[in-house]
């Protein structure tokens, strides 16, 4: 049980299958995995194996049949919805293919979001000064400072994704969800954001799950996942670890 | 938070679901106008019917009344106590109304009421009615000389509606009789020439001569069976009063009245008897004060024998509701009371049928009506408030406002619909952005309340535009009328018919209030289902979504 403290996320036996029609589809047949904290883990697998669905039950989107999913020492199942969301806004960021960014909102406000959600309006009144300052901060370092009030459709791929990074960022959160980030860029600007995501991982020690099927993606990694039939394949082993 | 600033951004972006709530903002609008505009014609009847009859109305089952008004009256203010403030007492029959309009007979069923001019003005506004001022200070049934209002007083118009009351009063009473003299003598002068030219036939012709008036006067006397009037000089004076009630009324009967410098007893009928409205607003007048009109009514007798009487026209009652001004004479109580025999010829007691109770401010009119129930007994009594008496008419007024209400509160219910519908399509938009919140751990509670709270915005907003709408239009009703009868040239508000000369509007916040809250309401509940659509959404599903 020792390693549970060292561990961000733990995942055991986890199964989820889709019924459509009389057909089940078994996606995941008993993962298992773990993270500690402060890994930069890639997971790649076939179209299909069932990565984003993994990603989803780590990050609380969804709910599995069987298996354990502990975040951050909490076992998730049969959690009441109020604390899963509580969970999810205050331990996990994540960044999707498709940015996923309010079109309504300007980049500032897309990013100060996550923690309206978790503020009521008076409490809000009084944090908002210091989580715009931390919402800045952040677009700063991304190279997005002068882009602030822009809104999403104003931006291109690469600084939405920049934009959704800091988003998954700014409640300072356990680990970092990722699935294909670079899924919808080019190369360089696929190169910058994985870039960004590494200097994350080394400088302020962020734990990372980086799903992808981008090899050359996945290599960035401390360690590679790979998914096959529902399961980890184990006969790839961690030794793609790049040197620190 | 974000729900805040979600719905205000919603609210920004989406101008479809504006388009939605103009019809909130119109049945809001249409409400508030009808309401106000019924309230209006509603205030005003209560206050016209109040002003017409007293706060209780206290009569007799039967005709003939009950004798001693006055140990009545002393009996009611030991019941009621210190909530009596003033008491009349009046005769009201039935009776037919005769006038002559250039030479035709005109007949009219009314109401024949008998007032005390001293105390009734204390009971009800009736002297507000009339139209001439000094009678509106205190009531004579002496014709006045002229100075007839040509201006309706009781509206804020200026233009002079009644140029015909100008020269009413003993001027034209003169004229009139002047203008007869010379028609006669023109008939004497003719039915004389005749006679002359043709001797044999003069038999024949004496018939015809006669003035109509004499003619009505033989039929009435006919048909009631009295005898016609003829002098008596030696019989005891107050024996004869008593015996032939048209003795006090016509004094110089046999004597022969001189009509341009005496009157019959005067009444004051109900404007509506006697006059029209014409399309122009003028209105035209029948007979004019100053003018003899006829008035046959029954007796108090057992059985009531129908007697006639003429009388003269010294001012007109209107009371703007039409029910009352097509329909009461107002007589002098003492003389309808001789008229009638209502005078005990052994104690001289005088018998009235009802008692006017004027209350003080703010007494309860239910209690007090209670309190006179129980001390009267009910088979010969009837005590009734003003409220009783129209209750008939006040119910249906308020029926006819539910029922209006109901209908146009189903115009903003099917606005609700309109918010569901294009709620439901903004949701279906909207999905990806709620998987979005989602997983940045927005609970369902926050999802739904985002559009609850943005249903709650359209609402205020829709209803917000309708009060303002609503409270321009009902404020400058009467300015919109007239702009609108100015643009299509058509009467859209015929004074003829209402017998007001603007439309009467009152704003009951209350009401408003009421309006506001159900409209909000419906736009909120109407955003519920929706609502609660969005926050069963599955955050994958709708990530998925595009
Ligand atoms: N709601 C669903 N109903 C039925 N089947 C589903 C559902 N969601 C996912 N699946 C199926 O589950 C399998 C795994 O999907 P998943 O999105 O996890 O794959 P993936 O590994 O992320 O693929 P890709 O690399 O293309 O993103 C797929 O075969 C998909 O068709
Ligand atoms: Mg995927």
């Amino acid at each position: 049980m020792t390693e549970v403290a060292t561990d961000i996320l733990r995942v055991r036996n986890l199964r989820k299958s889709y019924q459509s029609g009389d057909t089940r589809l078994e996606v995941l047949r008993g993962v298992d995995f773990d993270l500690a904290a402060g890994e930069f883990v890639s997971v790649v697998g076939q179209s299909g194996s069932g990565k984003s669905t993994l990603l989803h039950l780590m990050g609380l989107l969804d709910a599995a049949d069987s298996g354990e999913v502990v975040l951050a020492g909490t076992r998730i199942a049969g959690l009441p919805a109020s604390r899963r969301d509580r969970l999810r806004n205050t331990c996990v960021g994540m960044v999707f293919q498709s940015y996923h960014l309010l079109p309504e909102l300007d980049a500032l406000e897309n990013v100060m979001a996550p923690l309206m959600v978790r503020h009521g309006i008076f409490e809000w009144l009084s944090v908002r000064s210091a989580v715009r300052a931390r919402a800045c901060e952040l677009l700063d370092r991304f190279g997005l400072g002068g882009r602030l009030h822009h809104r999403p459709r104003q931006l291109s791929g690469g600084e939405m994704q920049r934009v959704a990074i800091a988003r998954a960022l700014v409640t300072q959160p356990q680990v970092l969800l990722a699935d294909e980030p670079t899924g919808n860029l080019d190369e360089a600007t696929g190169a910058g954001i994985l870039d960004t995501l590494c200097e994350l991982n080394r400088a302020d020690g962020l734990s990372i799950v980086l799903v992808t099927h981008d090899a050359a993606v996945a290599r960035r990694a401390d360690r590679i996942v790979r998914l096959a039939a529902g399961r980890v394949d184990e006969t790839c082993p961690a030794a793609e670890r790049k040197a620190g | 938070m974000y729900k805040l600033l979600l719905c205000w951004r919603y609210l920004r972006t989406r101008w479809i679901a504006l388009a939605s709530i103009i019809s909130v903002t119109l049945g809001v609008a249409t409400m508030i106008v009808v309401n106000s505009v019924m309230a209006g014609f509603s205030h005003e009847m209560q206050t016209r019917i109040h002003g017409i009859l007293s706060d209780l109305v206290f009569e007799s089952h039967s005709l003939s009344g009950f004798q001693d008004p006055q140990w009545h009256m002393d009996e009611i203010r030991r019941a009621a106590g210190g909530d009596i403030v003033g008491m009349t007492p009046t005769v009201a029959v039935p009776a037919m109304l005769n006038f002559q309009v250039r030479g035709q007979w005109v007949t009219r069923q009314i109401m024949f009421i008998g007032i005390d001019e001293a105390t009734h003005a204390q009971v009800s506004d009736f002297g507000r009615y009339l139209q001439h001022p000094g009678n509106r200070t205190q009531l004579s049934f002496d014709l006045r000389e002229g100075g007839y209002d040509t201006v309706d007083s009781q509206s804020e118009t200026t233009t002079p509606t009644r140029p015909a009351l100008e020269g009413a009063g003993w001027q034209h009473r003169r004229m009139r009789v002047e203008r007869e003299r010379v028609w006669r003598e023109k008939l004497e002068a003719d039915r004389r020439a005749s006679e002359a030219a043709l001797p044999v036939a003069a038999g024949g012709s004496a018939g015809p001569a006669r003035s109509i008036d004499q003619q009505v006067d033989a039929v009435l006397a006919a048909t009631t069976g009295d005898e016609p009037p003829v002098a008596s000089p030696a019989a005891d004076a107050a024996a004869a009063t008593r015996a032939d009630p048209f003795r006090q009324a016509r004094p110089e009967e046999g004597t022969r009245m001189d009509p341009a410098k005496e009157q019959f007893t005067g009444i004051v009928p109900g404007i509506g008897l006697a006059s029209f409205r014409d399309s122009s607003g003028i209105d035209r007048f029948l007979v004019l004060p100053g003018d003899d009109v006829k008035v046959t009514f029954p007796t108090a007798g057992t059985p009531p024998k129908a007697v006639s009487d003429s009388f003269t026209i010294v001012d007109y009652y209107e009371s703007k509701m039409s029910e009352y001004d097509s329909n009461f004479v107002f007589v002098p109580l003492a003389t309808l009371q001789r008229m009638r025999g209502m005078i005990d010829p052994q104690t001289g007691l005088a018998s009235v049928n009802s008692i006017q109770i004027k209350l003080r401010d703010g007494a309860d009119l239910d209690v007090v009506r209670d309190k006179l129930r129980k001390v009267f007994p009910a088979d010969l009594y009837a005590v009734a408030t003003w409220r009783d008496k129209q209750g008939p008419l006040l119910a249906a007024v308020d029926m006819e406002m539910s029922v209006l209400n109901i209908l146009l509160f189903l115009i903003i219910a099917v606005a609700g619909f309109g918010i569901l519908a294009i709620f439901f399509m903004i949701v279906v938009e909207k999905t990806r952005d709620i998987g979005i919140l989602k997983s940045l751990g927005a609970g369902a509670s926050g999802i739904a309340g985002i559009f609850l709270g943005y249903g709650l915005f359209l609402g205020l907003v829709g209803a917000g535009a309708g009060l303002a709408l609503g409270l321009a239009i009902a404020w400058n009703i009467n300015s919109i009328r007239v702009g609108v009868e100015w643009l299509t040239g058509q009467r859209v508000f015929d004074p003829s018919i209402y017998y007001f000369h603007r439309i009467p509007s009152i704003v009951d916040p209350f009401t408003v209030a009421w309006i506001i809250v159900g409209a909000v309401g419906i736009a909120v509940a109407s955003s519920v289902l929706p609502a609660l659509r969005a926050a069963g959404l599955h955050p994958v599903e709708a990530l998925r979504h595009d």
